[in-house]
């Protein structure tokens, strides 16, 4: 705990994820005007004091749009590192656990989704499916099951090597029960870290895909959404770019620096001042 | 090494197949019959047979797929229908737009990052290092088409200095064309140059705590001398690795800058062609990007072998 305090990339990165994921939490049940009312009228108003970050081409508050946006970017990064992780997590133990033909197995498919460009497949996923945020989760969430499967199963590798398994496995222990008490538990750290890294990266996918038509359909709103509205109106309204922009900015760089922080303060081998 | 060389290009080989089959199944399965969409809702089932049989999609699956890829070992991509041309020559001139916008990129976020680089290594700790590391991590967090759409507004529309999207073609002349990639490249390389300048850091920084640089340091070498005579080329390495890695990402990134300046290069094709249905193109050139993705990786895990002989065992 006192280390955490001294760490500043965790210390501004908890301080600016808590900031986004408090916006996006009282989105739910408090938002400054309603992102489905039109008011023509105050249609593409720059920032002012009624509207705080100005207002869209339907006349939608920016600020209560960047509000409900951060709930849906997050809803999706979050789902997508779900997938990554139910899925990867256990392939990763199973190939450490096994080695031999699995481990082969794993390895080389995991290289061949390497090799594909993820946002060119994450396009093709999601434009053969239909775009729609739900098929932008699965699209993200394929991505990132290799991810955490070599994660887990590097990490899961140089725990089996340790004494404490040979013990584990001459009290009589079998492979799952060992993964579950003893290699599940040294790895969680490596895993919490890797998934703030996927998140940042999912909240950039979903933005790329949402801006080209393949993501969050509207009425739905999310910053990758706003951006594609804003791009025909960045002559007359630049706010209504610069704004969901920034808010991407901020989450993605709060992420980033909190996996630093947290990579720092949970695995004191790695510390080190660079 | 050479068994280390064949032993990897079997591998590339593999994948390669098995990535073209992936692609292959996965196009199957879109909803929707090609031939319906192209005629509209009032063609004929006649009609609809027969443009079938013309896009051979009569023909059973394994046949179609051993069709297209005996076709690609010669160099025939098949042909398209909504483009009315073959794909190769439809491949061909959208590549002399992408692949100089992703040499363009590539070359900016190298120059930019490797100097900025070795700078703020020497120079670790000092404020000009920090300041240099904080603006790397807000770098590496841009969006690359937020950032195109802001140089877009400040270069084109506010300043209009270069066009704000299109591509005149080369054979207007150099510079007009190269002013049209100016923008996306930059766009394209920036947050890239903040994620190379990190590594060539951290590189250079592990490199310098190596034994053989404290030997050369307590020989009376100079700190920049041995900086830039020792340590460097053995810090290049990773920065290779990660080069090799961001060619990947280039080439899907150019899928949504293209995008955004309404360049006519591959990723706009694909996403066009996606939308029209287009399967002939949508899987010949993601093919291609896939098989330059892996051809290049393979490139520089030769390049790593031949720089480290310790890695050609492993394998």
């Amino acid at each position: 705990m006192k280390n955490a305090l001294r760490n500043k990339n965790f210390l501004v990165g908890i301080f600016l994820t808590g900031f986004i994921l408090a916006i996006a939490l009282i989105s739910f049940v408090w938002t400054p005007f309603d992102t489905t009312k039109l008011i023509i009228a105050d249609r593409l108003k720059a920032p002012n004091l009624t509207y705080l970050l100005g207002t869209d081409h339907f006349g939608r508050d920016i600020f209560s749009m960047v509000m409900v946006g951060a709930r849906n970017s997050i809803a999706v990064a979050f789902f997508a590192v779900g997938i990554g992780i139910l899925i990867g997590v256990p392939l990763g133990c199973w190939a450490a656990a096994k080695r031999g033909f699995v481990d082969e197995l794993l390895m080389r498919s995991s290289d061949i989704i390497f090799a594909f460009p993820a946002l060119l497949s994450a396009v093709m996923i999601t434009a053969i499916f239909g775009p729609s945020a739900t098929n932008a989760i699965i699209a993200i969430g394929i991505f990132n099951i290799p991810v955490f499967a070599r994660v887990a199963r590097g990490a899961a590798l140089s725990i089996w090597s340790r004494e404490y398994i040979l013990a584990a496995r001459a009290s009589g222990k079998g492979a799952v029960r060992i993964t579950r008490e003893h290699i599940l538990p040294n790895i969680t750290n490596i895993l919490v870290v890797q998934g703030t890294i996927q998140f940042s990266l999912g909240i950039l996918a979903e933005a790329g895909l949402s801006y080209v038509g393949l993501g969050t359909q509207p009425p739905d709103v999310s910053w990758g959404r706003m951006l594609n509205e804003a791009q025909t109106m960045m002559s007359i309204a630049p706010h209504m770019a610069i704004i969901p922009g920034v808010a991407i900015i901020v989450t993605v760089l709060g992420l980033n620096l909190l996996g630093d922080g947290l990579r720092d303060l949970l695995d004191p081998r790695l510390q080190r001042e660079r | 090494m050479a068994y280390y060389i064949v032993r990897r290009l079997l591998i590339v080989l593999l994948t390669l197949w098995v990535a073209s089959v992936i692609i292959f199944a996965m196009l199957q399965v879109i909803p929707g019959d090609p031939a319906q969409l192209m005629l509209g809702i009032n063609a004929t089932d006649d009609s609809i047979a027969a443009l079938r049989s013309q896009l051979g999609l009569d023909v059973p699956l394994l046949q179609r797929y051993l069709n297209w890829m005996s076709g690609m070992m010669v160099g025939d991509f098949g042909y398209s229908y909504t483009y009315g041309a073959a794909v190769g020559s439809l491949i061909a001139e959208r590549v002399v737009v992408s692949l100089p916008l992703a040499l363009i990129a590539l070359t900016l976020s190298t120059v930019i990052a490797i100097p900025v680089g070795i700078f703020t290594a020497s120079r670790r700790g000092t404020a000009t290092d920090t300041t240099a590391m904080a603006i790397t991590q807000v770098g590496i967090a841009i969006p690359n088409f937020w950032f195109a759409i802001l140089l877009v507004y400040i270069f084109a529309i506010s300043f209009r200095l270069v066009p704000a999207g299109g591509f005149p073609g080369w054979d207007t002349g150099l510079w007009p064309a190269l002013k049209s990639l100016l923008l996306p490249a930059i766009a394209l390389a920036l947050p890239q140059a903040a994620i190379l300048s990190r590594v060539t850091r951290s590189a250079l920084l592990d490199t310098m705590a190596e034994d053989y640089i404290r030997t050369a340091r307590a020989k009376g070498l100079t700190a920049q001398h041995v900086l830039w005579h020792h340590a460097l080329r053995n810090a290049l390495i990773p920065v290779l690795t990660i080069l090799g890695l961001q060619f990947a990402f280039l080439l899907a990134g150019t899928i949504i800058i293209e995008n955004v300046f309404y360049l006519p290069g591959l990723g706009r094709l694909v996403f066009q062609s996606i939308q029209r249905l287009d399967l002939m193109v949508v899987q010949s050139v993601v093919v291609l990007l896939v098989a330059s993705v892996i051809l290049i990786n393979f490139l520089v895990d030769l390049a790593y072998a031949w720089a480290d002989p310790r890695l050609r065992r492993e394998g």
